[in-house]
């Protein structure tokens, strides 16, 4: 797995470095997360190790997700157990709100272990992964900057429109990737290379410089960049 | 939620003694400017007009006369860069922001000065 971790985004802020100058900086409770699994080629076909963040109370956790990181006593686990089949281990912790897969090589990691954010004290860059903002069906303007019609000089009611879409006679027809209104936001967005500007292990806390994606509270993925 | 945690992270950026001044009074604010391996100080007087921001974003303007020209400058209370924050003296105001100051020119942008109480 590339070094990475799961969190939650706390807001953004501004400190000072030790010149004096204000950073700007987004603050990330990152984990600590626990491993959950681990996939190997021979049986998942790939490598990847599965972090869980965050704490679903058991009460309100499905059935599966708690048997997910814990062994539930079922008539079917025991019937399992009996005939001594190989079992897959569980993490043994609490049924987690957020779990996502890292790719990559999965040496030196088990299943149950902890992950937490000093893990990550010697990474300079991260990219961080995340779901952004929801702006709903957006127009031109909005969507893709664009500048919208005059004000007067004889618009009507189209000051917020895109104009002309196409060509004439040739093609008759609209080119492929043409710029329209449609969902904007609430997708999955990566934000490469942002600087890591702090760790506080005490807090588990990750400062990066600069924005990322979504929402305040909202999910994210960190890992180390490719970058650099 | 959430919100403590960013206090948190503030808390290593503030000062631990915050200069103290209040709106209306005239200050000089020192800054410690780099000129290549030199540190400076450079004074800014005029009159704080307007306080805005929490935490490590609080921020002061101030306003000053240079030449017959309005000039004002904002300035984060808790940067490093400022060194030191003096108050000159007091003026007697009933605003949060001084900004009819703007609308003023000559002697009417005197403020009357308050009398600091005996047992400061």
């Amino acid at each position: 797995m590339a070094k990475g971790i799961l969190g939650r985004k706390v807001g953004m802020t501004q400190i000072y470095d030790e010149r004096g100058n204000a950073v700007p900086v987004t603050v990330i409770e990152a984990g600590p997360c626990h491993v959950l699994q681990i996939r190997t080629p021979q049986r998942d076909g790939y490598e990847a190790v599965q972090l869980g963040f965050g704490d679903r109370p058991r009460h309100r956790a499905k059935r599966s997700e708690r048997g997910h990181v814990a062994k539930l006593s079922s008539k079917r686990a025991r019937a399992k157990s009996a005939t001594e089949s190989e079992v897959a281990s569980k993490a043994d912790c609490e049924p987690k709100r957020f779990v996502k897969e890292l790719r990559g090589s999965v040496e030196g990691y088990e299943v149950g272990q902890e992950i937490k954010v000093d893990d990550l004290a010697d990474i300079k860059a991260v990219d961080v992964v995340g779901t952004s903002k929801g702006r709903g069906y957006s127009g031109v303007m909005k969507r893709h900057n664009f500048s919208g019609q005059r004000a007067s000089h004889g618009v009507k009611k189209v000051h917020r429109h895109a104009g002309g879409t196409g060509c004439s006679a040739w093609p008759s027809r609209l080119f492929k990737g043409r710029r329209m209104p449609g969902q904007y936001g609430n997708s999955r967005v990566t934000t490469k290379n942002l600087k890591v500007v702090r760790v506080d292990a005490d807090n588990n806390l990750l400062l990066v410089y600069g924005a990322i994606p979504g929402p305040v509270g909202g999910y994210v993925i960190v890992r180390e960049t490719n970058k650099v | 939620m959430g919100h403590h945690l960013l206090e948190k992270v503030e808390e290593s950026s503030l000062k631990t003694e915050v200069p103290e001044f209040e709106i209306g009074d005239t200050v000089d604010v020192h800054t410690r400017i780099l000129e290549g391996d030199k540190e400076r100080v450079q004074i800014f007087n005029g009159v704080v007009i307007a306080r805005s921001g929490s935490g490590t974003r609080n921020m002061f303007t101030v306003r000053r006369i240079v030449a017959g020209e309005g000039v004002e400058r904002k300035f984060p209370v808790h940067s490093p860069k400022i060194a030191k924050i003096e108050v000159k003296r007091s003026g007697v105001v009933r605003r949060a922001k001084l900004y009819f100051l703007r609308d003023r020119v000559g002697k009417a942008i005197r403020l009357k000065e308050r009398r600091r109480k005996a047992t400061d």
